[in-house]
């Protein structure tokens, strides 16, 4: 597989709108965002609720579909996908990490971990080594058999994350990822995530409200009133310890 | 291979909450259980009613007063028979081997130790051989007891250990009725039959019973008449002219129905055996609504299940579950829980039959046909009613699915 040059770019968005409800009832969330993200980005997307950055990060993740304008997923045409064409897009290419960690209750960190790999339909063996690694990668190597309800939020946020890239994707969307979580534990996570963007090199796009969270980005995007108000580049430097 | 991966991860969500998958298929393996044991049970019975049947002899003729045979039948208003008619029978028709006039009442009957009401029989010497009865200790009464009417009496095991307990019976008085009678035989045991207790009997000889026992009004009446085939006689032929000689004894005219029953052994074993098969195929139907019952339970917890799932299949589909993976997994978790469901039943039916078998006296015989049907049944329960709420979970927006509470 030939890998694309470093900057290629991985989502492209022309002209998205989103309309709600119809006739009088309608509402538009997105009035027409334009954005390209290239390969190796970390992009906060901030903004007040109902701003419409809920439902871009849901565009984007191919949880929902535009009303109107194209959506260019490494040269994929997302807005032109059926349901499952776009769950195959995110079971190969996309990983999620949600505020409430979304894990399965009752289910040890490793069958978590393991899910995924599950639907890609990967061997006993082969699921079993890449969730260990993943686990691993997150610094939770010794709590494999522990359930989320044994597991610090912080922890759990680290399984959630290690079954998010378990399968190597190549973006990482990020919904409040820090949102139920104290300080020090946001910025145990945090750290996990700049480390997971700079040495593997995946796409990240987070959703945050809290400016010291958009700080750990490299591009931070203000969303208001369904279109994109500002973006630019965040020269804080914040480095891993 | 996507079948083989909805398996794996059906296995694991049943496994994952084990509590709630026993309540899921309880219906289901009561309703295979039930189906099952009614089934194999009722087959038993069967089976046991014409084992009895057979026991009585194959080629045992019987002739009664009434009309009509089985639940329909009437004796009232009927002549009944007389010895005339014992006499004429044995006499005009060709293939009988024997032939004994019988006729049974209910008496209370008083040992020195004990009291209980048995059935008392009065015959001649063959009707030992007819229905054959075989003798354990003692003498039969003779032909001589039989003209003098002699007060002696052979009795079945059950009444011997009645009336007796560990005591000899044999020259010991008994009362019967108003009576005093002599033990001088005890019979070997017969057994439980379709028809009763068929040990719980006295048998004395005919002339006795109607001059000690019976009433003055029906001192010459004859409940029953007995008789044994020739070997080589064809049974339907041999019943035939016995009909045809009672109806023109009793003056029948050509459109007057016979007002006696003429029937042999395999006619009881058909009538009985299609009676308890009867009752087999009704107490399976009554087990088979329970079965579907267990699979509206199903379907219940299933649609529960999806409600209270739906993050969880928020999660799934957010990582890339398609919709049809989703569908397939419910599906497949309702058919694997049915199945297991189905086994267990087997396995309890099996169980409720070793069990119960030898309480209501049949035999046990594992029939693999109604344990296929009813395991199949299971399976179908688990698709029918696994598709709805499988469907309602394969439907759900991941969005909407990842913000329920």
């Amino acid at each position: 597989m030939s890998t694309p040059p470093d900057n290629a770019p991985v989502i492209e968005l022309r002209g998205i709108t989103k309309t709600y409800g119809r006739g009088d009832a309608a509402f538009q969330a997105l009035r027409g965002v334009d954005l390209v993200v290239r390969r190796g980005e970390f992009v906060a997307v901030m903004g007040p609720s109902g701003s419409g950055k809920s439902t871009l990060m849901n565009i984007l993740g191919c949880l929902d579909t535009p009303t109107t304008g194209e959506y260019l997923y490494e040269d994929i045409p997302v807005h032109s996908l059926d349901n499952d064409q776009r769950a195959l897009l995110r079971r190969h290419a996309l990983g999620f990490i949600f505020q409430g960690f979304n894990l399965l209750a009752r289910t040890s960190a490793l069958e978590n971990v393991e899910l995924p790999l599950l639907y890609r339909g990967l061997g006993r063996r082969a699921r079993h080594e890449k969730a260990l690694a993943a686990l691993t990668a997150v610094g939770l190597p010794t709590k494999l058999r522990n359930t989320p309800a044994e597991l610090s939020g912080g922890q759990q946020q680290r399984v959630a994350i290690a079954r998010a890239i378990v399968t190597e994707p190549t973006t990482l969307f990020a919904d409040e990822p820090t949102g139920n979580l104290d300080t020090a534990t946001t910025v145990e996570v945090m750290n996990l995530l700049v480390r997971l963007n700079t040495e593997l090199g995946i796409t990240i796009l987070m959703v945050t409200h809290e400016d010291e969270v958009a700080a750990y980005a490299k591009r931070i995007i203000h969303v208001r009133d369904g279109l994109i108000a500002s973006d630019e580049l965040n020269h804080r430097d914040i480095r891993v310890p | 291979m996507i079948f083989l991966n909805a398996f794996l991860i059906a296995l694991r969500e049943i496994r994952r909450n084990l509590m709630r998958a026993f309540l899921t298929v309880l219906g289901v393996i009561i309703g295979v259980a039930a189906v099952i044991t009614m089934v194999t049970l009722g087959n038993g019975a069967t089976e046991a009613v014409k084992a009895q049947i057979s026991n009585l002899g194959s080629n045992l003729v019987m002739l009664r007063p009434g009309m009509g045979f089985g639940p329909r039948s009437s004796s009232a208003g009927v002549p009944a028979f007389t010895l005339a008619d014992v006499a004429a029978l044995s006499e005009q028709v060709e293939g009988i081997a024997a032939i004994a006039p019988v006729r049974s009442g209910s008496y209370s009957t008083i040992s020195r130790q004990n009291a209980r009401s048995t059935s008392v029989t009065g015959t001649t010497v063959d009707y030992f051989d007819i229905n054959k009865w075989k003798l354990a200790d003692g003498r039969l009464f003779t032909e001589s007891d039989y003209r003098i009417g002699a007060a002696v009496a052979v009795i079945g095991n059950t009444v011997r250990k009645e009336l007796f307990g560990d005591e000899d019976p044999l020259g010991q008085k008994i009362r019967i009725g108003n009576a005093a009678i002599e033990v001088i035989g005890v019979l070997a045991p017969k057994g439980q039959g379709g028809m009763g207790d068929q040990d719980d009997t006295i048998i004395l000889p005919l002339s006795t019973l109607q001059r000690r026992l019976a009433g003055k009004t029906s001192e010459h009446d004859i409940g029953m008449i007995s008789i044994s085939a020739a070997d080589e006689v064809d049974g339907a032929r041999l019943i035939a002219d016995i009909t045809s000689l009672m109806r023109q004894r009793r003056n029948l005219q050509p459109n007057q129905d016979n007002n006696f029953n003429v029937f042999d052994t395999r006619q009881i074993a058909d009538t009985l055996s299609s009676s308890t098969k009867m009752m087999t195929t009704l107490l399976a139907a009554v087990a088979g609504v329970s079965l579907m019952v267990g699979g509206i339970g199903i379907m219940n917890i299933m649609l529960v299940s999806v409600t209270e799932r739906t993050r969880e299949i928020g999660i799934r589909l957010s990582i890339g579950a398609t919709a049809r993976e989703v569908l397939l997994q419910f599906l497949v978790e309702a058919v694997t829980l049915s199945c297991i469901g189905g086994l267990v039943g087997i396995a309890l039916a099996f169980a409720l039959c070793a069990i119960l078998a030898p309480v209501i006296q049949v035999g046990f015989v594992f029939d693999p046909k109604i344990n296929l049907i009813a395991f199949l049944f299971s399976a179908v329960v688990g698709i029918v009613f696994g598709f709805t709420p499988a469907r309602r979970a394969a439907r759900l927006d991941p969005i909407v699915a990842l913000r329920h509470e």
